[in-house]
C-alpha cells in the first residue's frame, strides 16, 4: 500500500533485477517522460538504497521520497 | 500424437537447443512422438563475439557466419521464416511464410536482441559500433584513418550484449594504438551509465585500475541525451566533444514479444531458474530475449539451453522437470591485442577477475574457433 498520495507519472517494476538494472531501467524510463513528471521505482536491492540518490542528484532529478512497503523499496524521482 | 517444440531465433541459444534436443529426444523424434522445429528469419547463424575483432583488422565478418542448414542435427526441422504474431492463448505462432498459423505445444522464445540507436537524437548519424555485421566495417575504415583526436566509447543501453566488450574495445583500441605509435596523439575516453565502469562492482573494481594504468579517461553517470556537431549532451548535463564516437546503443527484444504480452522492451519475463514465462503456459525463453537479469551473453544462451532442453525431455516424457539454471555465466575479457583475463559466476557466487595473460588471450580465440562445435551441441 503506498503511504504517499504522489502521482507517479509512470511507475517501473524492477523488482528481482540485480544491480545495475533498477537503475538503468529507471534512467530509461526518466528519458521517456517529460519534465516535472514523476517517475516510480520499485526495487528490492539494496544497493538501488545508494546508486538512485547518487543519480538523481548528479542528474539533478530530485529524489521526492522513499517508502519502504512490505519487501521492496519505492523510489520517487520528478525528472528536473 | 506428436508433441511439437518450436524454437524461435537460430542464435546460439535457439541453434544449441535443437541440437540439444536432438540428441536427447533422438528417440522420440524417430517414431514420431516429437517434432523439434528450428524457425529463423535468416538462413545463416551469426557467431557476434567476432564483430569485435573486425574494426583492428583481425577478423573477418564471414569468420562468424555459417549456414543454418550445416549446423542444425536433420532430425530438426529447419524454416526459413519471419513470425510475425505470438498468440499464447492459442498456442500459434503467424508468419509471413506460412498461410496458416504454426501450432505449437511448446514454444521456446530465443530471440536475441536488437539495436536502437534512433532513440537517441543524433546516434545513428554520429555513433559507430562494432555490435553488428555493417557497423563493425565502417568502424574499421574510421579506426585505420584515425591517427589523432579523441576517441570516445560511450555506452548508452543497458542491458547490452556481452557487457564485457566495451571494455575490451578501449583496451585493445589503446594497446592497437600504441603499437602502431599513436596513442600519444590519440586521447580515449569511456563512459558509463552508472557510477561505475561496469554494471557488476567486482568487474569494475577490477577494470577501472587498468585504465587510470592506461591513460584511459573515464566518465560515469553518463547519459547521452542527444549528438549534435560533434558532441554528446547528456541527461546528467554534461557535455562531451569526440572526433570519433564508438557507442553501445540502446538495445530492445522483438516488439512481437511485448505485442504478445511476454513482456517490456521486447524481453520475456521468464523465472530466472526454470526459464519459464511468466505471462504465458508453455512458454519458455532463453539467452538475450529473457529476462533473467545475467548478461545477455552467448555463454549464458548455451547454458540456458541445456537447461531448457531437459527441462523439455522432462516435460514430454510426463516426468516432472527439475533442471534448473543457476546463473551461470563465463566470459573471457580481451585486456589488449594479446592478452586477457577470465571471468565465472552465477547467482550466488560474484566474478573474480583472473590476471590478464596471453595464454587467457590464445584461449579466447582458440574457443571462438571451437564454437562452431558448440553450435552443433558437440562442446
Amino acid at each position: 500500500m503506498s503511504e504517499t498520495d504522489i502521482e507517479p507519472a509512470a511507475t517501473v517494476d524492477a523488482r528481482g533485477a540485480a544491480c545495475p538494472g533498477p537503475l538503468m531501467d529507471l534512467i530509461g524510463k526518466i528519458r521517456d517522460v517529460e519534465s516535472g513528471d514523476v517517475v516510480c521505482l520499485l526495487s528490492d536491492a539494496e544497493q538501488s538504497l545508494t546508486d538512485v540518490p547518487e543519480w538523481a542528484e548528479e542528474a539533478g532529478n530530485e529524489l521526492l521520497t522513499v517508502e519502504e512497503p512490505d519487501d521492496h523499496y519505492a523510489f520517487y524521482v520528478v525528472k528536473s | 500424437m506428436s508433441d511439437h517444440i518450436v524454437i524461435l531465433g537460430g542464435g546460439t541459444g535457439g541453434t544449441v537447443l535443437a541440437n540439444n534436443l536432438a540428441e536427447r529426444l533422438g528417440s522420440e523424434i524417430d517414431s514420431s512422438d516429437v517434432r523439434v522445429t528450428l524457425i529463423n528469419d535468416d538462413p545463416e547463424h551469426v557467431y557476434k563475439p567476432v564483430w569485435l575483432y573486425v574494426p583492428f583488422g583481425t577478423r573477418e565478418p564471414e569468420d562468424g557466419r555459417r549456414p543454418l542448414a550445416d549446423l542444425v542435427d536433420d532430425r530438426v526441422e529447419l524454416k526459413i521464416d519471419r513470425v510475425t504474431a505470438i498468440d499464447p492463448d492459442a498456442q500459434q505462432l503467424h508468419s509471413t511464410g506460412e498461410v496458416g498459423p504454426i501450432q505449437y505445444d511448446k514454444l521456446v522464445v530465443a530471440t536475441g536482441s536488437t539495436l536502437a540507436p534512433d532513440e537517441i537524437p543524433g546516434l545513428a548519424e554520429a555513433g559507430h559500433d562494432y555490435y553488428s555485421e555493417s557497423g563493425a566495417l565502417e568502424l574499421q575504415d574510421e579506426l585505420l584513418s584515425f591517427t589523432e583526436g579523441h576517441l570516445v566509447l560511450s555506452v548508452i543501453g543497458s542491458p547490452h550484449m556481452c557487457p564485457a566488450a566495451p571494455l575490451e574495445f578501449v583496451f585493445m583500441a589503446d594497446d592497437w594504438l600504441r603499437e602502431r605509435g599513436l596513442r600519444e596523439d590519440v586521447e580515449i575516453t569511456y563512459t558509463y551509465p552508472i557510477q561505475r565502469v561496469h554494471g557488476n562492482p567486482h568487474i569494475a573494481e577490477w577494470a577501472r585500475p587498468i585504465m587510470d594504468d592506461r591513460d584511459i579517461n573515464v566518465e560515469t553517470f553518463f547519459n547521452p541525451e542527444e549528438i549534435d556537431d560533434g558532441t554528446i549532451h547528456t541527461m546528467e548535463g554534461s557535455e562531451l566533444s569526440y572526433d570519433l564516437l564508438v557507442a553501445i546503443p540502446p538495445h530492445r527484444g522483438l516488439d512481437l514479444l511485448t505485442e504478445a504480452g511476454l513482456g517490456d522492451s521486447g524481453w520475456v519475463d521468464v523465472d530466472k531458474h526454470t526459464l519459464e514465462a511468466e505471462h504465458a503456459a508453455n512458454v519458455y525463453a532463453l539467452g538475450d530475449a529473457a529476462a533473467t537479469g545475467v548478461p545477455k551473453a552467448g555463454s549464458v544462451a548455451h547454458y540456458q539451453a541445456g537447461v531448457v532442453s531437459q527441462r523439455l525431455a522432462s516435460e514430454v516424457r510426463g516426468r516432472p522437470a527439475t533442471a534448473r539454471y543457476d546463473g551461470k555465466t563465463l566470459c573471457f575479457v580481451e585486456t589488449g591485442m594479446d592478452s586477457a583475463s577470465y571471468v565465472e559466476f552465477d547467482y550466488e557466487h560474484p566474478p573474480s577477475p583472473a590476471p590478464p595473460s596471453e595464454k587467457l588471450h590464445w584461449s579466447k580465440l582458440a574457443y571462438n574457433e571451437s564454437y562452431w562445435l558448440t553450435a552443433r551441441g558437440l562442446l
